[in-house]
């Protein structure tokens, strides 16, 4: 008996998950070290870390088009947002029109890519209303294509807020004699908001990418935006540090969003 | 019961009743909760209604203001019929308070604008005047000095005080109360019972769904005990409490009253009909086992 289990015996739990540990350990090194002496560090480096090119890219890369960026983000969310609102309401309408409507608004622009919508307002509106232009310019056709894909994500994000607000709040509300829309307006709508401000910031990272789109547009200098910029600059280099640039300025823009909205969803969860 | 009340509100002459129910309704899909309520309630008086749980009191008492709509019958508020579905309900709510078991506070607001957003946004009134009388409802409720707080900083007996005086503000002619000491620490409960207490002395005309036996018998001018969707018996304090002429009442009371001796009382040969309630009659009642005046029940 003892002698079919002493080589059983020889590894106890805790040496076997050393082992284990160990081996991926290894694994890693292993990996670690093929890539370090296979790769031409040489043509890496000139590759992705042209520090002359770099430093040519300020400041233009942050006064033009970082900035360009943010301002097609921000107006894109904030159209989006008040179209969500608007949705969301319908959504929860008594009215069966209504909510038929908003239903299928929001499953069609759910289910299209952006690209598409871009592609429609840039060049299926001048198409189908010759002579009519989108107010705005080129910063009224990405608000607009932003706000139209953005507006129908966010109608349930709002929706999901404001059944998420207790009845008894509008209860309390019509008992004062408010109106069903003076409670909606002062004690339902600012509710739902604290709630989804944590889904409304990844919405706003969504959008932040979502704005690269802006390159099937056409556009000058001036309105170039991170991904145009750095994609032009590399094309007429044959280098890939400018793109590598323009990346690190969306990541700058996206981790700090992206960690508050973690901490705002953290606090929420601890306040209830 | 029905007949004494009816009598008073004869009595009481030519004003009408500020509460008039009459024969009303309300199933909610099947659920039959109300099966014909007849109820008045006349100006200065403050009527409390008890029950076993799921007997409809709650549901009664949301009908006056049309939290719920009932589904026949008619209710009158200070003689407008509030059924009437071309009355302008939040006009008569205006003048309706109500306070409810969760306090339903505001909690995006702080105290101070709790109280002062109805009176400025129903009411019209200014800033000023409207913080000088949601002051003067906080002192009235012994809060003064949590204006600036916001609900969620506040005890629960606080909160539930908080909620008396944002109905206050809006100067009602009758409030109603809905199990407004049920959610709250047993300890708590008397601050709330206090204000209300005080509400009543001043003469404020309440209609007062509650659990505090203690309560209704001080304060009551009137009870009603409902079961099963109707009104089982009707009348003085003394009378309904006291010396209940129902089957009904006299379980339900004894049950409330004395819970331990209900318990021990159940196991050699309570009713049949009653046994499979009693359990979470006892849950509920749990908060009342500090009940001081006996009621001298058989």
């Amino acid at each position: 008996m003892s002698t079919t289990s002493a080589p059983a015996r020889r590894l106890t739990r805790k040496q076997r998950r050393r082992v284990s540990l160990g081996l991926q350990y290894a694994l890693l090194v292993v990996l670690v070290l093929a890539f370090a002496f296979l790769a031409d560090w040489g043509t890496l480096k000139e590759n992705f870390g042209n520090t002359d090119l770099a430093r040519e890219m300020f400041p233009d890369v942050i006064t033009t088009a970082m900035v360009n960026t943010v301002k097609y983000t921000v107006f894109g969310f904030l159209l989006g947002l008040l179209l969500g609102l608007v949705l969301a309401l319908m959504r929860l309408s008594q009215i069966r029109a209504y909510r038929a409507l908003a239903g299928l608004y929001i499953e069609v622009f759910r289910g299209l890519p952006a690209l598409i919508i871009f592609i429609f307002i840039g060049y299926g509106v001048p198409f189908a209303f010759p002579g009519w232009q989108i107010p705005g310019g080129l910063t009224g056709q990405v608000t607009l294509a932003l706000g139209l894909v953005s507006g129908a994500y966010m109608a349930e994000t709002v929706r999901a807020g404001l059944q998420a607000v207790p009845k008894g709040q509008t209860e309390a509300a019509r008992s004062l004699g408010m109106s069903s829309t003076r409670a909606m307006v002062s004690i339902v709508i600012p509710q739902a908001f604290r709630i989804i401000i944590p889904p409304l910031t990844n919405e706003l990272v969504l959008l932040l990418k979502d704005s690269s789109l802006v390159y099937v547009l056409g556009m000058t200098l001036e309105q170039q935006d991170l991904t145009k910029y750095g994609r032009e600059i590399t094309q007429a280099n044959f280098n890939s540090t400018p793109l590598l640039v323009a990346g690190l300025c969306y990541l700058v823009l996206t981790v700090p969003l992206s960690y508050l909205a973690r901490r705002l969803e953290a606090r929420q969860a601890k306040a209830r | 019961m029905t007949a004494t009340s009816m009598a008073k509100a004869t009595a009481t002459g030519g004003r009408p009743p500020v509460i008039a129910i009459c024969d009303v309704h309300k199933s909610f899909g099947e659920n039959q909760v109300l099966k014909g309520i007849d109820l008045e309630v006349q100006a200065g008086e403050v009527v409390c209604v008890i029950g076993p749980s799921g007997s409809g009191k709650s549901t009664l008492l949301r009908c006056v203001n049309l939290l719920e709509q009932p589904t026949s019958g008619t209710v009158h508020v200070e003689g407008i019929e509030v059924t009437d579905p071309d009355v302008d309900i939040d006009a008569v709510r205006r003048r309706i308070g109500m306070v409810f078991q969760q306090f339903n506070l505001f909690p995006h607001l702080t105290v101070m604008d709790n109280l002062t957003i109805a009176q400025r946004r129903v009411l019209g009134r200014k800033k000023d005047e409207a913080e000088r009388i949601a002051r003067r409802n906080l002192e009235r409720v012994g809060l003064a000095d949590r204006g600036d707080a916001y609900p969620a900083k506040l005890s629960g007996g606080q909160q539930q005080r908080v909620a008396i005086a944002r109905s206050l503000s809006m100067d009602p002619d009758l409030m109603l109360f809905d199990e407004p000491t049920s959610a709250l620490d047993p300890e708590l409960v008397g601050d709330v019972l206090a204000v209300m207490r005080g509400l009543a002395a001043e003469g404020m005309t309440m209609l007062v769904v509650t659990h505090e036996m203690s309560f209704a018998r001080e304060v009551a001018s009137r009870v009603v005990f409902m079961d099963g969707g109707v009104v089982v018996e009707d009348g003085h304090p003394d009378q309904v409490i006291g010396n209940p002429q129902h089957a009904r009442t006299r379980t339900f009371l004894s049950r409330v009253l004395d819970p331990a001796a209900a318990s021990l009382g159940e196991v050699p040969g309570a009713p049949a009909g009653s046994a499979g309630s009693a359990g979470s009659m006892q849950g509920e009642v749990a908060p009342q086992v500090g009940f001081e005046r006996g009621p001298g029940l058989p």
